[in-house]
């Protein structure tokens, strides 16, 4: 097994000097105290409702995600070089989304294939010149990272559709105040609690033109998706409705909801529905979850909808491996943040390396979501490589391969004690008039040992985040 | 708002009420039951309930007895049966989750953590050895979520949605009870002795919680007629009938649109006969006749605040159709239920 790199220690008996007050205070806690805290978070977490609905064999069932005591905590220095390489990383996809949807012109200089783009499955044609409030596609964007070293981060997916986690986030941190007070008086953590502020303000921001003080709405497709305690969530904490396709319609390209005392026009949508359901006048006719003319209203400039129709385009695995030139052709610069190396199995050399390779990567279908439908070599057998094999030559074009990256591991509460996990982090960016961000995001944990998943539809679970200031 | 939202904050609110007065209703029952009586006498007493509460076909087609424990079993825990506590408190919670945004924190956890504890009290023993202590349980629950409902939430219209489905659902629950109460000494099965009245009129007025009321009101006998009239006619008595529809006219009011005319009238018409009426007129009536007139009012006016308001508003598109339809169902195999 390779040495992962501890966020805790640095050698088996080194505690990293960011988490000196932390290790100190653990250290003279009783261990029955903490296990009494544990379960207290757990009453807490059912009782609030902080639950996810699972898809598949328990349809229907609530289940909680896995809340673990040991925070991640990142020292500030390094945030704000990360904090960096976010802004860049997300200015540019925005750039390269209105790029794609007006001039071209990353196409036109041979930047990124053609038909690469113009073939995706997630570029939509319909919104080919469509202008946008501000020129942001992706007002939301949650942006995973795994850390492999020292400094050494790695972006390994890029969410620009409808990006969830955030209320975790800011869940997690409200559950650690209320645990141990104590911790936050001896260590100066970041604030994340104005998120949902941040966030209206961006909303508001997406109104069409002429708009001074907006209706804005959340949009799920109802209590029954994974998501919904984060819609009903979020919507209370900015104090707008939260709606439902039902609760909508379009009437000559302007958005009503009707409401006990008759329509109410909408100037802004919060989607959390995917492009596909939104409109099935103009998507997926059989789509109960959207707005009928939805679309319309959007190329009419009657309506903002964050984030605008068809950002699945910049974040598309087969779309990944380009980011690094986009940032070099939009913004002069040279990426702050690591594209993880990808093999793009459609090219005939990189299927041929995966083949002979599939033992050590990572192979991953392209529109894949959820940590579903990958390979993991290093953690596969025989069979399950084989089999994989077959898929992989049935449809080279489906998928794209990654070196296994040795994600950094965060002690964690498991049934033995305390051990070290994978974790990742998915911090939340906000793009409007400008790009911003609160200090911290969701801290996944593969809560199995030498699991390299953290999905929480997978077994994963969460920590709370925390930026030290300095 | 929304008139989703407020659909769903109507029937949580009428859910949990339903759950609380269905508690109350079985309470007189069980205690009732500790009377000595016949066998048959009980059973009557049990089937004369389900009638009131229009189930008793739906427990026939299940069960083949008719004892405590089975007519329990399917007012508290049946998932079949729409108006069990269990039923009642799980709706509550699903309406109440399908818009937790509209509601304060503490109203949402009140509601779950009634539900979360009810999947405790049915996995143990409770109902068997204590279902007084169970049926405790759920008024008190109900009295919490109440509470908290009136001590944490802006009284906007999400407010006045919830405080109307409080009463419509009170007052139909109230009717019910009395209507149990007057159909069973009506029938012919029962010879009923002033003892056996007294017990049954004093089970009743404590499960409105009303026993210690009539004693400081009328500082005298429990009679039937004094009875009917505290829990009909007396303003100031919170589970009466008026008391019930002046909230129900007081609500309309607040939430008023274009299209509730109708409604509000039809309610404002319905209390002020409350407010104008006599006991002696009443019952010269015929109580059954008056409380099934009153259960088919309170129910058209359950209808009319569905049309006015839940349904969603907006000009003729195709789909509203199909929206009005489900709700449309729902509201009337919610009325036949109540």
């Amino acid at each position: 097994m390779p040495n992962f790199y501890d966020e805790m220690y640095s050698t088996t008996a080194t505690v990293r000097p960011h988490y000196a007050a932390f290790a100190e205070w653990l250290a003279q806690q009783p261990p029955q105290l903490i296990e009494q805290k544990r379960a207290e978070a757990e009453l807490n977490f059912q009782r609030v409702g902080i639950t996810f609905a699972v898809y598949g064999d328990n349809a229907g069932k609530e289940r909680l995600i896995p809340f673990d005591i040991i925070p991640r905590v990142i020292d500030g220095a390094e945030w704000t070089r990360l904090q960096a390489g976010l802004v860049q990383r997300v200015t540019a996809l925005n750039r390269f989304l209105h790029d794609v949807y007006h001039d071209q012109d990353i196409l036109k200089a041979g930047i990124i294939p053609r038909e690469q783009v113009l073939n995706n499955a997630q570029y939509r044609p319909a919104m080919q010149g469509v202008k946008v409030p501000s020129d942001i596609y992706a007002n939301i964007a949650g942006i995973d990272i795994v850390r492999a070293g020292e400094g050494e981060f790695y972006v390994l997916e890029d969410n620009l559709r409808v990006p969830s986690g955030v209320s975790y986030m800011l869940e997690n941190r409200k559950m650690m105040m209320r645990l141990f007070p104590d911790l936050f008086a001896r260590n100066r953590v970041a604030p994340v609690e104005h998120y949902p502020d941040l966030l209206l303000d961006n909303l508001r921001s997406a109104a069409p033109q002429g708009v001074d003080d907006p209706t804005v709405v959340v949009l799920t497709p109802g209590m029954y998706n994974s998501a919904y305690f984060e819609h009903a969530f979020l919507s209370q904490q900015m104090g707008v409705a939260l709606v439902q396709g039902q609760d909508l319609y379009v009437r000559d390209d302007t958005v009503y909801m009707r409401s006990t005392r008759g329509p109410q026009r909408v100037d802004v949508i919060y989607r959390r529905i995917d492009d596909d359901y939104l409109d099935p006048r103009a998507f997926r006719p059989e789509s109960t979850l959207g707005v009928p003319g939805l679309l319309d209203a959007v190329r009419a400039g009657r309506v903002g909808l964050a984030n605008a129709i068809g950002t699945g385009v910049a974040d598309d695995k087969s779309i990944y491996p380009f980011v690094p030139d986009m940032i070099e052709f939009y913004l002069g610069e040279k990426p702050i943040l690591n594209n993880v190396p990808t093999w793009q199995c459609r090219k005939k050399d990189d299927l041929q390396y995966t083949l002979a390779n599939l033992a050590n990567l990572v192979v991953k279908e392209v529109h894949g979501a959820g940590g579903y439908g990958m390979l993991i070599g290093p953690a596969s057998t025989q069979d399950e490589i084989d089999a994989f094999r077959e898929r992989l030559l049935a449809r080279p074009e489906g998928y794209i391969a990654q070196p296994t990256l040795s994600l950094s591991t965060c002690p964690t509460f498991v049934e033995s004690g305390i051990a070290p996990r994978h974790i990742d982090l998915r911090p939340f960016v906000l793009s409007g008039k400008t790009v911003t961000m609160v200090p911290g995001g969701l801290t996944r944990v593969a809560l199995r040992e030498g699991s390299l998943v953290v999905n929480s539809s997978q077994g994963g679970g969460t920590k709370d985040t925390w930026i030290l200031e300095s | 708002m929304l008139s989703r939202t407020a659909d769903h904050l109507y029937w949580m609110a009428r859910y949990t009420e339903r759950a609380e007065n269905t508690a109350r209703m079985l309470d007189v029952r069980v205690q009732y039951s500790l009377m000595p009586q016949s066998a048959l006498a009980e059973e009557q007493g049990w089937r004369t309930m389900l009638g009131v509460s229009e189930l008793q076909s739906q427990f026939d087609a299940k069960y083949s007895a008719l004892t405590q424990k089975e007519v329990i079993d399917f007012m508290v825990r049946d998932p079949d049966n729409p108006s069990s506590i269990a039923s009642c408190l799980r709706a509550a919670r699903e309406n109440a989750r399908a818009v937790r945004g509209s509601l304060t924190t503490e109203v949402w956890e009140t509601k779950n953590t009634t539900w979360l504890t009810l999947q405790q009290h049915l996995k143990s023993r409770i109902l068997e050895q204590n279902p007084g202590k169970f049926l405790e349980w759920v008024k008190y629950r109900s009295h919490m979520s109440r509470g908290v409902t009136l001590g944490t939430m802006f009284q906007d219209e999400a407010f006045n949605f919830i405080r109307l489905g409080t009463f419509l659902e009170r007052a139909d629950n109230t009717a019910r009870i009395l209507h149990v109460k007057f159909k069973f000494l009506d029938s012919d099965v029962i010879q009923t002795d002033e003892q056996v009245e007294f017990y049954y009129l004093a089970a009743l007025l404590r499960s409105v919680s009303a026993f210690e009321t009539y004693r400081k009101v009328y500082r005298d006998a429990i009679t039937p007629t004094r009875v009917a009239e505290l829990l009909m006619l007396q303003p100031k008595m919170p589970r009466s009938l008026v008391a019930c529809m002046c909230a129900v006219v007081a609500n309309l009011q607040e939430v008023r649109n274009d299209l509730s005319q109708d409604t509000e009238r039809l309610a404002e018409q319905l209390y002020h006969k409350l407010q104008s009426s006599q006991i002696d007129d009443i019952l010269d009536e015929g109580l059954h006749a008056f409380m099934t007139k009153f259960l088919a009012q309170i129910a058209e006016i359950g209808n009319g605040i569905g049309r006015d308001f839940l349904l969603p508003v907006a000009p003729e598109v195709e789909e509203v159709a199909e929206t009005q339809t489900q709700t449309q169902t729902q509201t009337q195999t919610q009325t036949q239920t109540g």
